[in-house]
């Protein structure tokens, strides 16, 4: 199969690879990079599993084609702590116990800090509208709207 | 996803006036890649436009200038779109998710395709996907289907809110066709479904939006973006009003109404418009309005609600467009 070239930065390191052209970021960063972090749910943009930051904005990695991304730094939730090291965020969601099952915890995380990139939000209205992209099935959301908050603020 | 050829263009590439008419442009990608995801876009090659030089917001003496490829939320944010056209702020904020907007472009966003289901279910009937197999919509269930402007082949609405916003401000679309800007007003871009629902613009093969142009009359005063949907938050409208007014004395000096989930296009008749100039801003005339500018609405079974909820919602839209909260 036909492969095309693409050059992006991937939690801070340089990557050069071919990939044939349909390749979307996250099957990519799951199948190829072995970054599970990232979580598939619906694939079609409708659950928010799947967010990661390009240039720092949230985006659906399930519909980004991975060539089209050339010269984009993404980043992953891999990209912002490690069990060792925690990013701020992440240890704000655990104490604010902001997950159950935790499989959309690392999309919530990677919205939370692009609402903080952003900077655009002036009511608990505008929080959750940016949260709502970000689908909970356990319905954690009283503290994941908490722990969104927190971040919003103190971070 | 059917495998494709993929090129990434450059502004080199515009220059000739080959090869970019048998392909798909892509740019955000959110739409696309979806629907290609559903086997309902199938294109054997796709031309990126992602690194083309389109992605600034300009302002110039005579309005603001959008970039085709400015992201719908970079365009929202805008302090220019806030403070001077914040029915097109309240419009973008209101559809879809932060990380759509965060990718979709503007460009994109006036060429998205229906969210009928029929459209996206492969295994029914659609004119829309398949000309000549027939609309499921018609006699299926159609709540979110078209009220206004609707043919015997076609009920799908058009699911943008940003473009309901473009519509009311009278946007002007300059588009690239074979070297030469061609400049559109925003009311000829989409089309009424007809008997060839398959096209849902009237752009050419090749032709690429570059930017969408903003008169400087921002109705920055009297505004309102009403949306109406199945939830508030990451859901289309079923019906939406963009209204905007400039009253003096109690008078309506201009008005523009324009309606989102009711068409396959966003509904906006200026005959109606220019009746109600020189009248007070007041409900009945408000009412008087809304009946004017639904006149023919027609529905189809689950969406007859549609109607008198769409003649509220205008009536409701200008009165918070008037009395701004």
């Amino acid at each position: 199969m036909k492969t095309n070239h693409v050059h992006f930065t991937l939690n801070g390191e340089s990557v050069e690879v071919s990939i044939e052209p349909w390749t979307t970021l996250l099957d990519y960063l799951r199948y190829n990079q072995k970054l599970v972090g990232t979580k598939k749910g619906c694939d079609h943009g409708q659950c928010g599993a799947c967010t990661v930051l390009i240039d720092g904005n949230s985006v659906n990695s399930c519909l980004c084609l991975l060539v089209s991304l050339e010269g984009k730094e993404i980043t992953t939730i891999e990209g912002l702590g490690t069990a060792e090291n925690l990013s701020t965020a992440q240890q704000i969601f655990i104490d604010e116990d902001a997950y159950q099952c935790g499989y959309c915890t690392p999309g919530q995380i990677c919205s939370t800090i692009a609402m903080r990139n952003r900077g655009e939000i002036n009511s608990e209205e505008d929080l959750k509208d940016w949260m709502s992209g970000n689908l909970c099935r356990c319905a954690a959301y009283k503290n994941i709207t908490k722990a969104a908050r927190r971040i919003y603020e103190e971070s | 996803m059917k495998p494709f050829e993929y090129t990434r263009l450059s502004t080199d590439d515009l220059s000739s006036d080959t090869a970019l008419y048998d392909t798909t442009f892509l740019a955000g990608g959110t739409n696309l890649v979806d629907l290609m995801k559903y086997g309902v876009e199938k294109p054997d090659a796709i031309a990126d436009i992602g690194q083309l030089p389109y992605d600034q917001i300009e302002e110039f003496a005579d309005g603001l200038r959008l970039g085709a490829l400015a992201t719908n939320a970079d365009t929202a944010y805008h302090p220019a779109v806030k403070n001077k056209y914040p029915v097109l702020n309240k419009a973008i904020l209101s559809a879809a998710s932060s990380q759509l907007r965060n990718r979709a472009t503007n460009g994109g966003n006036l060429l998205q395709r229906t969210r009928c289901y029929y459209f996206y279910d492969t295994a029914m009937p659609c004119n829309k996907r398949e000309p000549g197999s027939g609309c499921a919509a018609i006699k299926g269930f159609n709540r979110i289907h078209a009220i206004l402007g609707t043919s015997a082949s076609c009920i799908a609405t058009h699911p943008s809110d940003m473009c309901v916003a473009l519509a009311a401000l009278e946007a002007k679309v300059h588009i690239l066709r074979k070297g030469a800007t061609l400049v559109m007003p925003f009311d000829q871009i989409h089309r009424l479904p007809g008997e060839h629902p398959e096209k849902d613009h009237n752009l050419e093969p090749g032709d690429l939006i570059t930017h969408i142009e903003l008169p400087n009359e921002g109705f920055s005063q009297n505004f309102e973006y009403l949306k109406i949907r199945d939830r508030e938050s990451y859901a289309f409208a079923l019906v939406s009003v963009a209204a905007c007014l400039k009253v003096s004395a109690g008078k309506i000096e201009d008005v523009r109404v324009a309606l989102g989930g009711v068409a396959h296009k966003p509904w906006k008749l200026k005959e109606v418009e220019h009746e109600f100039i020189g009248k007070e801003a007041s409900t009945e005339n408000f009412k008087s309005l809304a009946e004017k500018l639904i006149k023919g609405a027609q529905g189809f079974g689950t969406n007859n609600f549609k109607i008198p909820l769409v003649k509220r919602a205008i009536v409701r839209a200008l009165n918070n467009a008037l009395n701004p909260s």
